[in-house]
């Protein structure tokens, strides 16, 4: 054993800071760029290099790794994306704004309702209009479920993933409810389209108070029973508690956002910093933890469920009446009773499902907080009805970078639980 | 303008500020880009590089002018965030149209690694100091950049080959 923690201690010294130096000399250089620099090509035969996926039942879909190995020690890594590339960024610029919601829920399939707002907010931006109250809160109940759908996600992956099967089942069990409600309110299970420029899509439908208490009661005793079932077991805490620490300055210097940044005990939330829709108006606290392992990000991920479920709560309470969409009658469309009576209405729904809106020219970048980190969108307009740039900042895209200081110096089998915290989708890295 | 940009304006004067609906801006010229940007970390207190992206402005009708910048076809955009201040920043950077290229800032701030290998995948923009500039998304043996505008989608048909030059046997 002795060899082993030799090994272990040696990497620790090399880890990407030297912590007395920063500052003075910042980013210290090494060899092998940590954040997949070119690989060695004096490789000897002291390691091996395995490479893991792009169809690898652990990897969340197609991401690649290429791994050296030392024994069984992970000596460097390097993540290979584009397997899922179908060029969305440039199908936005042929889609409306209308239409571009449609394009943009399909990049992170796990919290579609994430990317449609940011976009959604991006354009209003661009347009400077405000939407409704109802709209507002009906945005933050439903980016709230979805987070909560999102991280019961984790939780069965990550549960499949580090060997306790059983929690696939049960996540997923919770999940398909959370899935149900907002199937009922949005009209598909994933994918929904419903937030889109100037509001929501529907009004929601009559008795969805009922519903969404209901799932949040659900989902509530089944993250206490999660925490049972898990937290305080020794099989799963000998699995994780240690392994994959990242500490607060490599997650800042990688750019780290979201549940992974918050783990290494830098309390940083944008619903909470920089308060967009009204998250300044409900009350819930930012969950942190301090070791920054494999085991605090999914800790992190099964009480932020309970955060969620506070703010769904004060959604219920709070829901304004009124109007679900901006009367501007430029973006919203009119509704189904005025176009039989009127020429106008008629003519206003023709031309805004077949040319669109125009945005007037100009840049924004807007940035919401997904259930993976910081989701931006960073949109050009030439006043035209298509944008002439529609960037995307995908959490995972960045986030995948903090997985090889995490993985160096530690053993090959706990990649796969180190691939599972970061959650990545791979949907959205690609894009 | 925030105090973020204030700090910075008083040491880079040339740099064009802009607010854009609300969000500060400025447009750095290439040669200063590396320099603020290591301002920007070591006296700013900007502790994350969020996002690089570019844009290309081929054929675009409506472009706003900006006074005192002398506009070409590429921009690079990145985006900054202080934490300590809870102030964000962005820098744009005019590249010209023939063999684009700009300063890596991924020694400074390695986050924008990723990033950096997006845009140069995407618009064939060179990065000067990258440790390691390939294609990210595409395929290595790709032929075009697919985010320029001149780059139409339908160009040429999707032809995978199997000849990539790592895996023959005669190299």
């Amino acid at each position: 054993m002795t060899e082993i923690d030799d090994k272990f201690a040696a990497f620790n010294n090399e880890r990407l800071f030297d912590q007395t130096n920063e500052g003075t000399q910042g980013y210290k250089k090494k060899e092998v760029v940590i954040t997949g620099g070119p690989w060695p090509q004096d490789i000897t035969d002291e390691t091996m290099v395995v490479n893991m996926g792009p169809q690898h039942p652990s990897t969340h879909g197609v991401l690649r790794l290429m791994v050296e190995l030392d024994g069984e020690i992970v000596v460097d890594a390097k993540p290979i994306v584009g397997y899922l590339h179908t060029g969305m960024e440039k199908t936005g610029e042929e889609l409306t704004y209308v239409q571009g919601c449609t394009n943009v829920t399909r990049m992170d399939y796990a919290s579609p309702l994430s990317n449609e707002l940011v976009f959604s907010l991006a354009a209003e931006k661009l347009l400077g209009i405000e939407v409704p109250e109802r709209a507002i809160w009906a945005r933050m109940l439903l980016v709230e479920l979805n987070r909560i759908s999102s991280h019961l996600l984790f939780q069965a992956t990550n549960g499949m993933d580090v060997g306790a099967v059983s929690m696939m089942i049960y996540g997923w069990r919770e999940r398909e409810e959370v899935l149900r409600v907002l199937e009922k309110i949005t009209g598909l299970r994933m994918n929904h389209n419903y937030i889109r420029v100037g509001g929501i899509a529907a009004d929601l439908p009559g008795d969805w108070k009922k519903d969404v208490l209901q799932v949040c009661d659900k989902v509530e005793k089944g993250v206490y029973d999660y925490d049972g079932l898990l937290s305080a077991n020794p099989i799963f805490q000998e699995r994780m508690v240690g392994v994959g620490v990242l500490t607060t300055e490599e997650a800042l210097s990688l750019s780290v956002t979201g549940p992974i940044l918050r783990s290494t005990g830098y309390a940083w939330d944008l619903r909470k910093e920089q308060p967009y829709l009204a998250y300044d108006k409900v009350d819930f606290d930012v969950i942190t933890t301090s070791n920054g392992d494999v085991f605090d990000r999914y800790r992190i991920r099964l009480y932020e469920i309970l955060e969620s479920i506070k703010i769904v709560k004060q959604c219920v309470e709070n829901m304004p009446k009124g109007d679900y969409r901006v009367q501007d009658k430029k973006v919203t469309p009119p509704p189904r009773a005025r176009i039989d009576e009127s020429m106008e209405a008629l003519i206003h729904h023709f031309k805004l499902f077949t040319e669109g809106f125009k945005v007037p020219a100009g840049e924004t970048y807007t940035a919401v907080e997904s259930p993976r980190g910081e989701i931006g969108c960073y949109m050009v307009s030439d006043s035209s009805s298509k944008p002439l740039r529609m960037h995307v900042r995908g959490p995972s895209f960045y986030n995948l970078q903090s997985m090889v200081p995490m993985m160096r110096g530690r053993y090959f089998a706990d990649a796969v639980a180190v691939i599972s915290s970061v959650d990545p989708i791979m949907g959205e890295v690609d894009r | 303008m925030n105090s973020l940009s204030t700090q910075f304006k008083e040491k880079f004067a040339d740099a064009v500020f802009i607010d854009s609906n609300g969000q500060d801006v400025f447009y750095v010229s290439n040669d200063d880009y590396l320099d603020a940007v290591q301002y920007l970390k070591t006296d700013c207190d900007i502790t994350m590089c969020l996002d690089i992206t570019a844009v290309d402005f081929l054929g675009c009708n409506d472009r706003k002018i900006i006074d005192g910048i002398e506009l070409e076809r590429f921009e690079v955009v990145s985006n900054f965030i202080s934490h300590k201040r809870n102030e964000r920043i962005r820098f744009i950077v005019q590249l010209e149209e023939n063999h684009p290229s700009i300063p890596s800032i991924s020694l400074i701030f390695p986050g924008a690694n990723f990033g950096e290998r997006e845009v140069f995948d995407m618009f064939g923009i060179n990065f000067d100091g990258h440790p390691d500039l390939t294609r990210i998304l595409m395929p290595e043996e790709w032929e075009g950049h697919p985010l320029r505008k001149d780059d139409s989608p339908a160009r040429i048909p999707v032809n995978f080959t199997d000849d990539i030059p790592a895996l023959r046997e005669d190299v």
